[in-house]
């Protein structure tokens, strides 16, 4: 790998790679315009909002969108970090052991778990909404933060138990049978030894599954569009649903609702990579 | 579980070391100790997928082949009724468009995103100065909340005071009613979903072309190759498994998005943008009169469309796997 890396830096010579940094720098530019214009309305002041030509830059900023933001939605921000915190665990829970023994353990039937899991990521949202719809209406779970976390996990888990699975075959046989050999059992083994050595992969499937509860919006809609406690997903969506013609608030709220996926990408940037491509390719 | 496990554990090892005709029966106890402590390990993922996955499928399922009204939906009393949901969604005038929504909308979708995300990939496998920053930065579009990305999109596409109208209007173009019109809702959709999948097929290809050695680049060169044949005598060649596969997830992963769409124009105006999937919520959760059963049947026709396309690309994943084996 690194031996290619070295030829290919070959052939981008000194001024060439000036060029194409410049080149890259445009289209990351155009890439991400729309991020920049949803910071640049959330900073609009209302009168100007339609006003034409738009004003490309925010030269006289506001922070109503963000007072806004402060006086309507902390609730459902709140809302949403326990619903993600919940999944987090929830998913943590049922995939590492899962993943180990899939990995280690050879239970009968692993095969076919694997399969199930595969497919089980190509089930519409939407399908599930529906089907969970009757459930929770029978159990009167709609509407409970608790049964939000329930059905959001099951966007991650089946990526969880693939990613930990995928993590844990490469820990090496002589790590565990070291364990077992010091007299630790299955269990001991995997909390003291084998989940340690997780902890990318432990990092990855929390992150993902924290940022999929944090934008769900299906789930959230259908199952608890008239409860108590609602997420930010909502917030947002009850802010277009009105008819509300405050584009910087509801931007406002869009920027705010996004600082999750900012932070992961500053703090955790090789995890997200990771997590794209273990679903996808294996090597 | 931990009782279980510690139990087990000191006599596997003991078997494990003994031999003749005498630890034959011992042997396997501690087999079948050792599956019991794996199912163990698994128990809670499988009571899981059965109570939340496998459940909700089958009331889908159920939902599908009654005829529920609001209030057997609750009583839960509903007359069984066969195929007659699935036959009245057929029949519905809806059905045509919606289909052929969701072919255009994942085709076109999934096209561009790969030409895109290859173009990208390709070019920032240069290795130049901030790559790997701006590499990142493109993940941006993939990480948001669809909410956000959705909702964005729509000012930005708002007829009136739009930034892309406004910029349209700078190249000569008349004000597009891009969310508004019938002719361009659909379009307005394809194109925010076009920019939201890009990270994905950029990040796969790039990790992809990691894996291509740089001495054949090296060779073409020193023979002369140019860069366009370069890529096309080696670089798409060589991907092309990586290609397929992310081709098929990204296959399977479109035909199910909802969100967008829905928080775009709600498959509007009339039925101009509606899939399959928005059309399932329109039928089950739009309306003040839900139509479960109808809105049950478009969904389990979209999971046979999906469980198609995820089989293949299952089948192309091990597929290989086995050759490189």
């Amino acid at each position: 790998m690194t031996s290619h890396r070295k030829g290919s830096r070959r052939y981008t010579g000194r001024k060439g790679s000036r060029r194409y940094t410049v080149i890259g720098l445009a289209l990351t530019a155009l890439m991400l315009f729309p991020v920049y214009w949803m910071l640049n309305v959330s900073l609009t002041p209302q009168q100007d909002m339609r006003k034409t030509p738009p004003d490309l830059l925010p030269l006289h900023p506001t922070f109503e969108g963000y007072r806004a933001v402060l006086d309507d939605q902390l609730p459902y921000l709140g809302t949403s970090l326990l619903i993600g915190l919940g999944t987090v665990a929830l998913t943590l829970v049922l995939a590492a052991p899962a993943g180990y023994a899939l990995a280690k353990l050879r239970p009968l039937g692993g095969g076919a778990l694997g399969l199930f899991l595969l497919v089980a990521q190509m089930i519409p949202g939407i399908v599930m909404a529906m089907g969970f719809y009757g459930i929770f209406l029978d159990a009167g779970l709609l509407n409970s933060w608790w049964g939000l976390i329930i059905a959001d996990s099951t966007i991650a888990v089946p990526f969880g138990v693939m990613i930990f699975t995928a993590f844990m075959s490469g820990i090496p046989g002589e790590l565990i049978a070291a364990s077992r050999i010091d007299g630790a059992g299955t269990f001991r083994t995997f909390w003291s030894v084998v989940l340690p050595v997780s902890r990318n992969a432990v990092v990855t499937v929390s992150l993902f599954s924290f940022l999929w509860a944090w934008s769900d919006f299906v789930f959230a809609n259908t199952l608890d569009g008239g409860g108590d406690l609602r997420p930010i997903t909502l917030g947002i969506y009850k802010y277009i649903g009105n008819n509300n013609q405050e584009w910087n608030s509801i931007m406002a709220t869009a920027v705010v609702a996004s600082v999750p996926a900012a932070v992961l990408l500053v703090l955790a940037q090789r995890y997200v990579a990771a997590g794209v491509t273990a679903g996808a390719v294996k090597d | 579980m931990t009782i279980a496990a510690r139990v087990d554990r000191p006599r596997v090892s003991a078997v494990s070391q003994a031999s003749g005709p005498d630890t034959q029966p011992l042997r396997r106890r501690a087999r079948r100790r050792r599956r019991l402590t794996a199912l163990a390990f698994v128990a809670p993922l499988i009571a899981y997928l059965a109570a939340f996955y496998v459940y909700p499928l089958y009331r889908n399922l159920d939902l599908s082949l009654r005829d529920y009204t609001v209030r057997s939906f609750v009583a839960g009393d509903a007359p069984f009724s066969g195929w007659d949901n699935f036959q009245k969604v057929l029949d519905d005038p809806t059905f045509g468009p919606a289909m052929r929504h969701t072919m255009v909308f994942t085709f076109v979708s999934i096209a561009f995103q790969y030409v895109i995300g290859l173009a990208l990939a390709v070019f920032f496998n240069r290795h130049f100065r901030l790559a790997p920053t701006l590499r990142a930065l493109f993940l941006i579009p993939w990480l948001l909340p669809l909410i956000v990305s959705a909702s964005t999109w729509s000012w930005m596409l708002n007829s009136e005071s739009g930034v892309v109208n406004y910029f349209l209007h700078f190249l000569g173009v008349g004000p597009v009613g891009w969310l508004t019109s019938p002719d361009w809702a659909l379009t307005s959709v394809i194109i925010a979903n076009i920019w939201i999948g890009i990270p994905f097929n950029l990040v796969i290809l790039y990790s992809g072309l990691q894996n291509i050695p740089g001495e054949l680049y090296e060779a073409a060169s020193l023979d002369g190759a140019s860069a366009w044949q370069q890529f096309r005598r080696i670089t798409f060649p060589l991907l092309r498994p990586v290609s397929a596969i992310t081709l098929l997830l990204g296959l399977v992963y479109t035909l199910k998005v909802f969100d967008l769409i829905w928080i775009m124009t709600k498959g509007g105006p009339g039925d101009t943008s509606s899939t399959l999937a928005t059309w399932s919520y329109q039928l089950g959760f739009g309306t003040l009169l839900p139509k479960f059963g109808p809105g049950a049947a478009v969904g389990n026709i979209l999971i046979l469309i999906a469980l198609v396309f995820g089989l293949l690309y299952i089948r192309v994943q091990s597929g290989q796997r086995r050759q490189e084996a």
